[in-house]
């Protein structure tokens, strides 16, 4: 039977402001612990929380982004549970009445576009930061303390929940790839998984290819990277298919993963019926986005889709690898697209930008594509040194292809043969030597051409002809 | 020597203004009517000494943050806690230069009507200290009473500033919901809690009112008041026209003395000038409690959730893992009372029964409110007894926590609907006072005080407890 993988996601991003969701301690998750508190975050008696505003325009600016419709009226609860993490006692989250939902993101790829519904995308705040000592690789089990830092306490969270529409780890990692990119050029968000400003989980199930049906689905935890997610989500779809193979039944568990160790198998638990007895967070009123905010006017802050920039540069015939890595900033996808504008075709363009301009670390956004092109257009001709010395200089300003054109060499036949031919002729001993199997001669030849065209000759084209000339 | 069983906070701005006594001096007297009084009546749980400000002393219930001075909300699991910052109502009294002369008894968490469900020991009604105050803010209550304190303020969830304000004698205002910031105030039911003056005459409770109300930005439910507080000053009712909810006045277990006091009030009223008409709140007294208790227990489960013993107050010693951390912690911490109303509240909240208890009752509450609207179109105030019996005897109602609930089932409803309530002393009943409650629309205080006023005047009830007189 063929089987086909059924993926949701639900991604957690830091947001990218200035004081934390509800008090006005800075954000500073990684600042010496438990600098950045204060009454609120740290839940003293009687404190409440004050919504922070900029985090609710980021919040809608990512939905508007993600196709989401906002909400006219939307609700905090409070989701309760007892952890030292959660200093309240609850997290206050959202539930039935988010700010964002029902969204759509076009996910191009190698196959063509696939569409991944956005359920909703909601705004909390996230947690304490939990250290346990005195046990083996900071386990909780064997720990003599439990240490909290309360600097995260209170860092807007915004959470994006997918529908179960990707259908394998590689769809899985591109959608994770081109969310990402989405809410750093948003701005709202540095979102490093290094940092912990990017976490994600990953809902698993396997079903009869063709078939609707929704399986028992596994949960995965604590991945540290994309690729790390991709390989972890492979392994866990071919795990279940093993499962349904030899007729058994996929139980619904959670599999943490040790971000630390890759290799290490994920720890299994049972996922247990946690009832977080979500209510309206009486201290918070509705809050009503179309009362406070213009769509029209957020709309127009938002910057181009990277998703639709990667589908235009797939479109272009870049491969899938190359396409991601332009990508991964709108300037190289810009610079790439005026060179292509300029006549270049895809694949040079793209390794134009990917290999030359980054090699050399020039600023792509301040390249001059249709003078750079030029350049390119006749790379065969250019010495190196002299091409080098173009893509180095094409950011700066005023830069015009024309001085290192001038040092375009001679590659024409027409041009070089009666040079080569009279230097064989006058080398004849050396000729009979080459074609008696001393290859090594060739540089010699070349040098010869070289000096008789004072450097003019194109290299590559003076090894072809002589190759070809001392082959007979 | 300065007697303050009589004086008012408005008489003692009066001798301060024009400099007859100092701050200091006034402090001192309330001080040392304290440590006279204070030791049968237990209104205080802790008191201060520093005199900041130059205005006339007020005393705090103990769920008001005050920093660096101990607050501890009734209970044990906060004993010892000193709050690094003040509630915004603390900031607003120094602000107006009111200095704190200590911080009153109560229920545990504002969580009962007798304020014999403080960790610490009940207080006594200073009318007959073999009676309760009511509750919670009873250690306020009978401060005032006492002349422990010539104002006070306390807070009221379901009746805990009017319940014992009426048995008590003083003059209590639970403020229409979001006009005064709960900011620093100890978490019992936060869509219901509202901080409130307790006083001994109307226009001391206009005074302290204007103080401490309007927008908190630290409080996102707050809200300005639509107008200034105006001092009352007008001795008649004339143009009033006050309902007299039938539900209210002749529920089961209302006794005869209070309703003659109450009668006798709209009587007065009506000499006065004012309109009186019966009308009907058919919903709002059944249902009323009911949905309190459902919906204030709901949200207590969720606010007491902090005192886990990992950050202040309370922790249990001994070794053991997390979750025996946080049981015994809370075993030890918690009376009788709170563990109560979280197990209800964690219940009502519970995947599966959700809807049919907090969802249904959230409903509820807003067809109370709509039953309450729907009056104000007719009547600018609805009147009926604050508490259905006079104070009762400590212990009486301990074992049977239903009939203490029941000690609220009139200050309830209204407090449902968010709206604003007074209660003023209408009289005696068995030598004990009684309490008229007076119901206003949303932000009325003015018209409120402005009644409570007139009929003050005209009731001239003498609220220095007999026995001190």
């Amino acid at each position: 039977m063929k089987w086909e993988a059924v993926i949701g996601l639900e991604i957690h991003v830091h947001l990218k402001t200035r004081t934390k969701m509800f008090c006005r301690c800075a954000v500073g998750a990684l600042d010496d612990p438990n600098t950045r508190t204060c009454p609120v975050c740290l839940a003293h008696p009687g404190t409440l929380p004050v919504p922070n505003k900029q985090a609710i325009e980021m919040t809608l600016r990512l939905g508007l982004a993600l196709g989401c419709r906002v909400a006219e009226r939307a609700i905090f609860h409070r989701k309760n549970y007892f952890y030292p993490d959660n200093p309240k006692g609850y997290q206050i989250s959202q539930y039935d009445e988010p700010l964002c939902l029902n969204g759509r993101l076009r996910l191009p790829g190698p196959d063509g576009v696939a569409e991944v519904g956005i359920t909703r995308a909601h705004l909390e705040e996230d947690a304490a930061k939990t250290l346990h000592v005195g046990g083996a690789e900071g386990r909780i089990r064997g720990a003599t303390a439990s240490l909290v830092d309360f600097n995260r306490a209170g860092t807007p969270l915004v959470e994006i929940v997918t529908e179960p529409d990707i259908r394998s780890a590689e769809q899985a990692r591109r959608f994770l790839q081109v969310l990402r990119r989405t809410v750093v050029e948003l701005g709202i968000s540095d979102a490093e998984m290094e940092k912990g400003s990017l976490r994600f989980d990953v809902n698993v199930s396997v079903r009869p290819g063709g078939s609707d049906e929704l399986r028992t689905r596994t949960e995965l935890k604590n991945m540290n990277s994309f690729a790390f997610a991709a390989r972890g989500i492979e392994r866990e779809i071919e795990r279940q298919i093993a499962i349904y193979e030899s007729g058994g039944q996929v139980e619904q568990e959670t599999l943490h993963f040790d971000p630390s160790r890759e290799d290490a198998p994920p720890l299994r638990s049972k996922e247990e019926a946690q009832d977080y007895r979500y209510f309206p967070e009486p201290d918070l009123l509705p809050v009503e986005p179309l009362r406070e905010w213009s769509l029209d006017e957020l709309r127009a802050t938002l910057p181009e889709s990277p998703a639709a920039r990667l589908e235009r540069v797939l479109a272009a015939g870049v491969d899938l690898r190359d396409a991601e890595a332009l990508n991964a900033e709108p300037e190289r996808v810009s610079l790439f697209e005026a060179l292509r504008d300029a006549g270049i075709e895809a694949k040079p363009a793209a390794t134009f930008v990917l290999n030359d301009i980054t090699r050399h670390e020039v600023d792509p956004a301040r390249v001059n594509g249709a003078e750079v092109a030029k350049v390119l257009r006749d790379r065969d001709q250019i010495p190196r040194e002299a091409f080098d010395a173009a893509v180095a200089a094409s950011a700066t300003d005023g830069f015009s292809a024309e001085e290192y054109l001038r040092e375009r060499t001679v590659a024409d036949a027409s041009e070089l043969d009666p040079v080569i031919d009279r230097i064989l002729s006058e080398n004849e001993q050396q000729v009979e030597a080459y074609r008696g199997g001393k290859e090594g001669l060739l540089g010699f030849f070349v040098g010869q051409v070289m000096r008789e065209t004072q450097g003019k000759a194109n290299p590559k084209a003076v090894n072809d002809r002589l190759r070809e000339k001392l082959a007979k | 020597m300065i007697e303050t069983l009589r004086l008012t906070a408005e008489d003692a701005a009066g001798m301060l203004e024009r400099g007859e006594v100092s701050a200091a001096e006034l402090h001192g007297a309330y001080r040392a009517a304290i440590n006279e009084r204070d030791p049968e009546l237990h209104a205080f749980l802790t008191t201060v000494d520093e005199v900041e400000g130059e205005g006339v002393p007020i005393a705090f219930k103990d769920l008001i943050s005050t920093r660096g001075v101990e607050t501890t909300a009734g209970s044990k699991i906060l004993a010892g806690y000193e709050p690094v910052f003040d509630a915004t109502v603390a900031s607003r009294c120094k602000a107006a230069g009111l200095p704190l002369l200590g911080k009153t008894n109560m229920d545990e968490f504002a969580m009962g009507s007798s304020t014999e469900n403080s960790g610490f020991g009940p207080t006594r009604n200073p009318w007959d200290p073999e009676r309760v105050p009511g509750g919670s803010s009873g250690g306020s209550t009978t401060a005032v009473a006492a002349g422990l304190a010539p104002w006070a303020l306390g807070s009221d969830t379901g009746g805990s500033i009017k319940q014992p304000a009426a048995l008590c004698g003083v003059v209590g205002l639970r403020p229409t919901y979001g006009t005064v910031s709960r900011y620093g105030i100890v978490a019992f039911a936060s869509s219901l809690d509202q901080i409130g003056p307790i006083t001994k005459t109307v226009r001391d409770c206009a005074l302290l009112y204007r103080i401490v109300s309007g927008r908190d930005p630290c409080d996102s439910t707050t809200v300005e008041l639509p107008e200034p507080v105006e001092l009352p000053g007008g001795e008649d009712l004339r143009g009033l026209k006050i309902g007299v909810p039938r539900e209210l006045n002749e529920t089961e277990g209302i006794e005869p003395g209070v309703s003659d006091r109450v009668n006798s009030a709209l009587e007065l009223a009506k000499e006065l000038g004012a309109e009186i008409e019966e009308c009907s709140l058919p919903r709002s007294v059944d249902f009323g409690l009911p949905c309190y208790y459902l919906i204030a227990p709901s949200e207590a489960s969720s606010n007491l959730a902090r005192y886990d013993g990992v950050r202040y107050g309370h922790r249990s010693a001994g070794d053991g893992d997390l979750r025996e951390l946080y049981a015994r912690t809370r075993d030890e911490g918690f009376g009788d009372e709170p563990k109560r109303r979280i197990m209800l509240g964690t219940y009502a909240l519970s995947a599966g029964y959700y809807e049919a208890f907090y969802g249904q009752a959230q409903k509820v509450r807003t067809l109370i409110k709509q039953e309450h609207d729907a009056l104000f179109e007719r009547f600018d105030l609805l009147v009926s007894p604050t508490s259905p019996t006079v104070a009762f005897r400590l212990g009486e109602r301990t074992q049977n926590p239903l009939a203490m609930y029941l000690s609220d089932v009139l200050t309830i409803p209204s407090n449902m609907a968010g709206l604003p309530g007074l209660s003023i002393p209408c009289g005696l009943s068995e030598g004990l006072p009684v309490g008229l409650q007076l119901i206003g629309p949303q932000f009325s205080e003015n018209t409120l005080f402005r009644a409570g006023h007139a009929l003050e005047k005209a009731l001239g009830f003498d609220f220095v407890p007999e026995r001190l007189r």
